[in-house]
């Protein structure tokens, strides 16, 4: 199991050198750059050729990139020219990662826990209404698009209603301390249980959001999987042995149909991130998908790296574990 | 056994948690949090702004969500009256140029504090000259609103600035090498706001380096910006993208602040900050879409600044030999229909232009009329100059709005309809703001193109200087057989001391670039807007975007 991992994250140092190289080179061929952005309207050639000159922007690409590895080696990852001007561009990643993780938990935590148990009683009643009509919430949810739903939200809940707020992370006017930058989790370890409750009625409207192509992947693959194992010889062995309801369903029936389960939340983690942009962005919801979209619409490269980068990393990392995981359900595929 | 497994999971989970907490404790303070809305005085004005502020020390920023925030906190020797763009006092009281226009003596405010304790005086006025003038490399391109008017550094060979005097404690006296029109109005800016010296000694203001292909600014920018304005800088909770500031209690002003606190949440997205503020989240935004101004005259308070910038079509000559005559320049004029332009794409005030400065700057030549929109003249000037078949790729910026140009699309579309009705062929080049659509225009890449400007300060200059100071810039005048004139004439009037006299050489200059010169064509003045709530009151719309937030009035 070990030399496994390890192997596998020696291929994740060689997938990132290559993705840092491909990224790097088709940034700095992108048209613009982040002198356009800081500059704007009033530039002389001149003011634009003595920026690109201190910002190291006027050397070629290949020495570019070599002062990019050669400064990542050491931690450093350059400076946000726009999202955050003047901070260090891994310390905005993990400035921003605590939000989106915080929201991405929640929003998994919304789908699995609603996906599975009615992807499973869906399969049992098959063809029956809440059949029907769960089929039917997810094909909304995989159909809708994640901006659309937001606005839905925003306009009952927030505008019309006054239930949650429509943006950010957190009331300001709270003061709350923070610890962790977890900010339901920092509320609940200082006592500050009202900046939490604040905290988490920020999270609600982006993970629903967030959580509705997850939930509707996460269902169907459960139901179709379920539909399956129902029809296997050895649950109805076991229902003809007279075991009782609870041990078929646990230990026979969703044990088995978990396994394609387990892997599509994996990949769904990945999906996460990309709905975590829009989702963010429509939220005003200060996390890394934020941080990207800005970074592409202004060209900051530096933050674009990181983040790109980050993504990439974090995609090898939970095949990693989705693997792992894969290895504990079913013992045979540790054994090969 | 799985049972267990679990039970045992919760009990650590739940463990962990409290020996967490027993080491971690609230540090808000709760005297502060208490006050909460209890009176007018000791409210919160919440505003939605676009970006979060680049820097906290106005010197090295550029942008208009910097200057925002440093316009609460810091004060110039001058300032402007509020809604207009006229010079006032402000840390200065009066001032006197020379008869030559190259020394300018500044009485100044006495009493005033910065918010360090730190007094304001004429030691502390040349103390801010000396360190704006004395910049490392880094310093210097990072610092662009001093090079752009200012000319160098450290004496440099064409540099405005020539050096500080503390006459007494309440005089300070100022030299430039040569008499202009932007003296005082600049010292109006933010970037050249009055700072404390001894905050700015104590975390090295100057230390600002270039690394990793971006600046690293001081703990002065990032965290202790000092200054002597109504509000000081509290915190700026960088994971939650808030700035919060505070109510400066000891401010010398008499228009002390009415809020207790102006907090800007940082909201990139446009319809996300129109939603924030239908929620009561956030009490105002900058520069609301007029698509939906209708909508929000009904439900807020929708204020409607004086327009001050101009949106005009570039055109380069160098990149398109067709242009250079001027009857091909003027019949691309006469064949927009520029009245049905403004009504249909820009918003309610906005007004047709008739030269390259808004109506309020001094200098305006009143006697222009507008280019009357005429096809078959258009027609006629083409034919007269050999060019019936004119060809011109006009280029237009996407992923941007700015204040003088709502929707770029539709504007280019119907620059294009109309011109394509009088037989010009145009190709259409879109590019993305900062994706290559200023390097370009800037560059002198595009041979048409849509661009604008929002004046600084109440001069010609800050316009006319802007477009066509450098022979190479965008339209690239030198490369006109007046380019020199024109050149020259700029130069010559921005130096004349008195101010009537200045007045009346910009119109003459105005009505030669409209009627002999036509290097671009001016389209509008668009008035931009700000967007408050019902509740909020107080706070005058500027022509700048230099609004007083501390004004405001939040009822409950």
């Amino acid at each position: 199991m070990l030399r496994f991992i390890v192997r596998r994250l020696l291929q994740a140092v060689l997938v990132l050198f290559i993705v840092s190289l491909l990224l790097f080179t088709w940034l700095r061929k992108l048209p613009g750059g982040p002198i356009d952005a800081i500059l704007g309207e009033r530039a002389t050639p001149e003011t634009r050729a003595a920026l690109r000159k201190t910002l190291g922007l006027d050397q070629s690409i290949p020495v570019q990139y070599l002062h990019f590895l050669n400064n990542a080696i050491h931690g450093n990852f350059g400076t946000s020219t726009q999202v955050q001007t003047g901070t260090d561009a891994l310390d905005l990643f993990f400035q921003r990662l605590p939000a989106t993780v915080e929201l991405s938990v929640l929003a998994l935590i919304l789908a699995v826990i609603t996906a599975i148990p009615l992807g499973y009683f869906a399969a049992k009643r098959h063809g029956g209404f809440l059949d029907t009509g769960s089929v039917v919430l997810s094909l909304v949810g995989v159909a809708v698009p994640v901006f659309f739903l937001g606005f839905v939200l925003k306009y009952f809940f927030s505008i019309e209603w006054h239930m949650l707020p429509p943006a950010g992370r957190q009331n300001p006017d709270l003061d709350a301390t923070r610890i962790t930058n977890f900010y339901v989790l920092d509320g609940l370890l200082t006592r500050e249980y009202d900046a939490a409750w604040d905290a988490l009625k920020h999270l609600i409207l982006p993970a629903i959001t967030l959580a509705s192509v997850p939930f509707a992947v996460i269902f169907r693959i459960t139901r179709a999987s379920v539909l399956e194992v129902l029809n296997e010889d050895y649950v109805r062995t076991a229902e003809s042995k007279g075991l009782s309801e609870r041990i078929i369903r646990g230990r026979h029936v969703l044990h088995n149909a978990l396994l394609p389960v387990v892997t599509t939340i994996g990949l769904q983690v990945g999906a996460l991130l990309t709905g975590a942009v829009l989702t963010e962005t429509v939220f005003g919801y200060p996390g890394l998908g934020d941080a990207l979209a800005q970074a592409f619409r202004q060209r900051d490269y530096a933050v674009l790296q990181v983040l790109i980068l980050a993504a990439a990393l974090g995609y090898i990392l939970v095949n990693l574990l989705v693997d792992v995981a894969y290895a504990i359900i079913d013992p045979r595929i540790r054994t090969r | 056994m799985t049972a267990t497994k679990t039970t045992a999971a919760i009990a650590l989970l739940a463990a962990s948690t409290l020996a967490l907490s027993s080491c971690a404790s609230s540090k808000r303070d709760e005297g502060a949090k208490k006050s909460g809305n209890a009176a007018n005085t000791s409210a919160t004005l919440n505003f939605g702004a676009a970006g979060a502020p680049a820097t906290f020390d106005p010197f090295y920023a550029s942008d208009g969500e910097t200057f925002r925030v440093s316009r609460q906190i810091f004060q110039g020797l001058v300032g402007f009256k509020p809604g207009t763009a006229e010079v006032a006092p402000r840390l200065a009281t009066s001032w006197k140029p020379s008869a030559d226009g190259k020394t300018w003596t500044f009485k100044l405010k006495t009493g005033v504090k910065f918010t360090d304790g730190t007094p304001f005086n004429a030691e502390a006025v040349c103390k801010n000259f000396k360190r704006m003038d004395s910049q490392n490399k880094a310093g210097q391109t990072a610092s662009e609103y001093w090079l752009a008017n200012m000319g160098g550094y450290n004496g440099a060979k064409d540099e405005l600035y020539q050096g500080c005097t503390a006459k007494d404690a309440a005089t300070v006296q100022i030299k430039i090498s040569r008499p202009t029109s932007k003296f005082p109005a600049l010292l109006g800016l933010p970037s050249f706001s009055m700072q404390s010296p001894t905050a700015m000694d104590k975390y090295k203001a100057n230390n600002i380096k270039a690394q990793g292909q971006g600046f690293v600014y001081s703990d002065y920018a990032n965290a202790h910006p000092t200054g002597t304005g109504p509000m000081k800088f509290q915190k700026y909770d960088k994971t939650n993208k808030t700035v919060t500031l505070v109510r400066n209690d000891d401010y010398a002003g008499d228009d002390k602040a009415t809020v207790k606190k102006v907090v800007f949440s940082i909201i990139p997205d446009e319809t996300a900050r129109k939603q924030a503020l239908a929620s009561g989240q956030i009490d105002g935004y900058d520069l609301p879409n007029p698509v939906d101004w209708p909508t929000l005259k009904k439900d807020d308070n929708l204020e409607i600044r004086p327009a001050f910038n101009i949106l005009y079509l570039g055109l380069n000559a160098k990149v398109d030999p067709d242009l250079k005559d001027l009857r091909v320049r003027q019949a691309l004029y006469y064949a927009i229909n520029r009245d049905q332009l403004v009504k249909s794409q820009l918003p309610d005030g906005a007004t047709v232009a008739t030269q390259f400065i808004p109506n309020t700057v001094a200098g305006y030549n009143k006697s222009l009329k507008p280019y009357k929109y005429d096809p078959k003249k258009a027609k006629s000037l083409l034919k007269a100059a050999g060019k019936s078949n004119l060809k011109i790729t006009l280029w237009y910026p996407t992923e941007v709005t700015r204040p003088y140009m709502p929707a770029p699309d539709k504007i280019f579309n119907a620059i294009k309809k109309d011109w394509q009705a009088v037989g010009v062929k145009v190709t259409p080049k879109p590019l993305p703001w900062a994706g290559g659509y200023v390097t370009g225009t800037q560059n002198g890449n595009a041979a048409a193109y849509l661009m604008g400007w929002t004046g600084d300060y109440n001069t010609p200059d800050n316009f006319l200087g802007n477009f066509f100071s450098d022979p190479k810039g965008q339209m690239t005048v030198g490369a006109y057989p007046w380019g020199d004139k024109l050149h020259k004439a700029l130069s010559d009037d921005d130096s004349v001391v008195d101010e009537a006299q200045r007045a009346t050489a910009y119109e003459k200059l105005n009505k030669q670039i409209m009627e002999d010169y036509l290097p671009g064509l001016p389209i509008s003045s668009s008035p931009p807007a700000i967007v408050f709530s019902k509740k909020v009151t107080g706070v005058t719309p500027s022509p700048l975007t230099d609004e007083h937030l501390w004004t405001a009035k939040v009822s409950k």
